[in-house]
């Protein structure tokens, strides 16, 4: 015993007199101690300034430019097709000013209103081409900028833009139902059957969950990043899905802490029910906007084709969702108006998404949001899989493994049905 | 300049179907002037009524045209702009003409708003037309003015070391230097005279081409006579193909300033293609047939036609006499290089 206390007593010691606190002591000098905070901080922030501003000016005068010519570099944001006339919005995503001196479709050059003027860095220009174009056929949109370069648009297909009319704005709002709201109700419904269930069927029901939205946090994840690299856009393409998913990983996070904060810790579920179930329905939410918004630009470029297939595929789906939300709940309270705000809250945005895809077509700001989406989901993993620890402590165990292994399975089935 | 897919490639597999799209341009003829189709949407600006635009066919954006007093030529004059050189008789009673030919490197506006890195013989695209008659005496000087080494290499008949092409006789005329290329005018017909340096395709593309007229002893009959050069600009020098079609030197030129001949009159087309990349180029004159001459080394015609296909390097003259007065347009019948410039009016009046 004295002998154990002895050591005890030892790595104490030697904890609080380690040489990481002299270390931090002798990095801050001593004359630096006699000035406040700060005035340490104003003469830091003042130098490093100073230091810019003569690099700036010096780096100019002293480094030659670039050796070669001018990087020119547009990416097209939206390409709008009316009867005998395409009009694109192009950005300069490079780093030099481009002139778009004039413009060939397939060979043909065209009279083009708009964009004669430089377009300076990250500005955009909108050129409408006076060309008789046919429904169905590919074109090639060639820039010839004022020092010869081209620079190619592909139209894969070309089929008239909808207007952004009430009427196509219903159908969407329709069609966002059909596939968001009423599917994750649908799954809503299984809540009575869970609550008979006992104990093990509620954790592999949760495990099903995080199988489920694994898969839709890797397919949204590889869907953003293709959309995001095909882009070619000014804003990063492919960064700006992980920087969407990330932040908003960290958003909800903060949210959780917050609501958690004002609440007991959380019992050996990891959340409390209705919490839990809440924070699923908002990263199901912000998955299914991704989705809507997929949906939507799909329409918009003629890619769709809308019908009974569609909405029945998305149906299955996205019922399964519907099944995620509640799967927290089977023990917990919640009143149906509670239930129904979870559902349109996991649903409703679909009919956003629809709406604002068919009439917004961005390629960046779409996978800007379904990696929102991706990193939101991400986090509601993380919020369920302390629930998925068996008695002994494990978290893989054959309940859960089973549970995640059919959760992917059946998304992956299901999401064969749909193609957008 | 940037790693795109190829225009050609794409093209070729699936564009196929577009091609009508090309015949648009015929529609001009039916409204010469501007018509209720110039309100439709998709017709055009409008402001022009020489342009076209939509259904009435290919063109640069509406209004714009090139600066032709900074390019330092203007395609109208360079059609009948013929350089007979400087002209004297040698002690033994021969004709001796001589030129002075001075390469440069210059900046020429080959389409509004583009600007093309050219190299050039006397600061023109096509050079000068250089005419001379059956055994003349012809002394060429050569001043490379240019940054980059160049030569001039005549199509004819002449010594070997006088044809202009690296490791040959003097060769490689460096920059700062200069060669007199002395030969006799040998044979009669149309020709053509360019840089031969290597990579050869990139210092001919660059605008190192001319017209080289030798006239038969006999002179051809009278006749309002006209220098089409057909070529291409390869703008973002990939080698792949052209971006700019033209003839005298900037595309859709004589849609806006047509070519302007008399009804009845004979009028001589000396038709030459130099165009780079693509394998052949055309002629192809509407409402009217013509006499033609490859080569014009023969005086009889060798066919009636109103569509001749040139390889590059070839060339051949045409006869025509217009019978009927308004605007016949002139293209190429590769469709897809009419599109891309190659195109424009005969203006016949009375």
């Amino acid at each position: 015993m004295t002998a154990d206390h002895g050591v005890d007593a030892g790595l104490t010691r030697f904890d609080t007199t380690g040489p990481a606190p002299e270390g931090l002591a002798a990095a801050t000098p001593r004359w630096a101690e006699r000035f406040p905070l700060w005035a340490l901080a104003s003469a830091a922030t003042v130098t490093i300034a100073a230091v810019l501003g003569a690099l700036a000016l010096l780096a100019g005068s002293s480094l030659p430019d670039r050796n070669g010519p001018a990087i020119e570099q547009v990416a097209v944001e939206r390409t709008v097709l009316r009867p005998g006339l395409i009009v694109l919005t192009v950005r300069n995503s490079g780093p030099d000013p481009v002139q778009i001196a004039q413009v060939s479709v397939n060979d043909v050059f065209v009279d083009v209103d708009g964009g004669r003027a430089q377009i300076g860095r990250l500005g955009t220009a909108t050129l409408a081409l006076d060309y008789p174009w046919q429904t169905g056929q590919p074109y090639l949109v060639s820039m010839l900028t004022s020092t010869g370069a081209v620079l190619d648009h592909v139209i894969p297909v070309a089929v008239t833009t909808p207007a952004s009319s009430r009427q196509v704005l219903g159908l969407m709002a329709l069609l966002g139902i059909y596939v968001g709201v009423i599917p994750v109700l649908l799954g809503m419904l299984v809540l009575p059957v869970l609550r008979r269930a006992g104990p093990t069927v509620v954790q592999v029901l949760l495990a099903l969950t995080v199988g489920l939205l694994a898969f839709l946090a890797l397919d949204g994840g590889i869907a953003a990043l293709q959309l995001g690299g095909r882009s070619g856009g000014a804003f990063g393409g492919p960064a700006l899905v992980v920087l969407g998913a990330g932040l908003a990983f960290l958003a909800l996070t903060l949210v959780d802490r917050i609501l958690r904060g004002s609440r007991q810790r959380a019992k050996a579920r990891g959340a409390q029910g209705l919490q839990l179930s809440l924070m699923v329905s908002v990263g199901i939410g912000l998955h299914n906007l991704g989705e809507g918004l997929a949906i939507g630009s799909a329409y918009a470029v003629g890619e769709l084709a809308l019908g009974a297939f569609l909405v029945v595929g998305f149906a299955l789906h996205n019922t399964t969702e519907g099944i995620a939300i509640v799967a927290p709940l089977t023990d917990g309270r919640a009143s149906r108006l509670q239930l129904a705000g979870l559902g349109l809250l996991a649903g409703g945005p679909a009919v956003v998404g629809t709406m604002v895809g068919a009439v917004v077509i961005n390629a960046e700001l779409s996978a800007l949001l379904i990696g929102v989406g991706v990193g939101a989901i991400t986090q509601v993993i993380v919020q369920i899989a302390p629930a998925l620890r068996a008695r002994s402590g494990q978290l893989l165990h054959p309940a859960s493994i089973g549970g995640i292994s059919a959760g992917v399975l059946i998304m992956y089935f299901t999401g064969l049905l749909v193609t957008v | 300049m940037k790693a795109l897919p190829s225009r050609r490639r794409f093209l070729g597999g699936v564009l196929l179907g577009t091609a009508s799209a090309a015949v648009g341009a015929a529609a001009l003829l039916d409204a010469p002037v501007a018509t209720a189709a110039d309100h439709q949407p998709g017709a055009g600006a409008g402001t022009r009524p020489m342009h076209g635009g939509g259904h009435n066919g290919a063109t640069f954006r509406a209004g714009g045209t090139v600066d032709h007093a900074a390019n330092g030529f203007n395609p109208s004059d360079l059609l009948r702009d013929f350089d007979y050189g400087r002209v004297t008789t040698t002690p033994q009673g021969r004709t001796l003409r001589e030129w002075e030919v001075v390469a440069t490197d210059r900046d020429v506006e080959v389409a509004p708003g583009v600007r093309f890195p050219a190299w050039t013989f006397n600061s023109r695209i096509p050079g000068p037309t250089l005419r001379c008659t059956q055994g003349d005496l012809l002394r060429v000087r050569f001043v490379n003015g240019s940054a980059h080494p160049h030569t001039m290499h005549f199509h004819g008949i002449h010594t070997a070391e006088m044809d202009g092409v690296p490791m040959v006789g003097r060769g490689v005329i460096s920059p700062g230097e200069s060669f007199t290329y002395t030969f006799d005018a040998e044979p009669f017909g149309l020709h053509l005279y360019h840089c031969h340096v290597g990579p050869l395709a990139e210092h001919i593309a660059r605008g190192m081409y001319g017209t080289f007229i030798i006239d038969p002893p006999k002179p051809r009959p009278a006749a309002d006579e006209l220098v089409m050069v057909m070529h291409g600009y390869n703008t973002t020098f990939d080698g792949q193909g052209n971006q700019l079609y033209a003839v005298n030197g900037i595309p859709f030129h004589y849609v806006h300033e047509p070519v302007r001949v008399r009804r009845g009159e004979l009028v001589r087309i000396y038709l030459v293609n130099i165009t780079e990349y693509d394998p052949i180029n055309s002629f192809h004159l509407h409402g009217n047939f013509f006499d033609y001459y490859p080569t014009g080394t023969r005086l009889e015609p060798a066919e009636f036609t109103d569509t001749v296909v040139q390889a590059q390097g070839q060339r051949g003259i045409c006869e025509i006499r217009f019978p009927h007065p308004g605007r016949f347009m002139f293209h190429a019948h590769k469709s897809e290089f009419a599109d891309l410039g190659w195109m424009g009016f005969f203006e016949v009046t009375d």
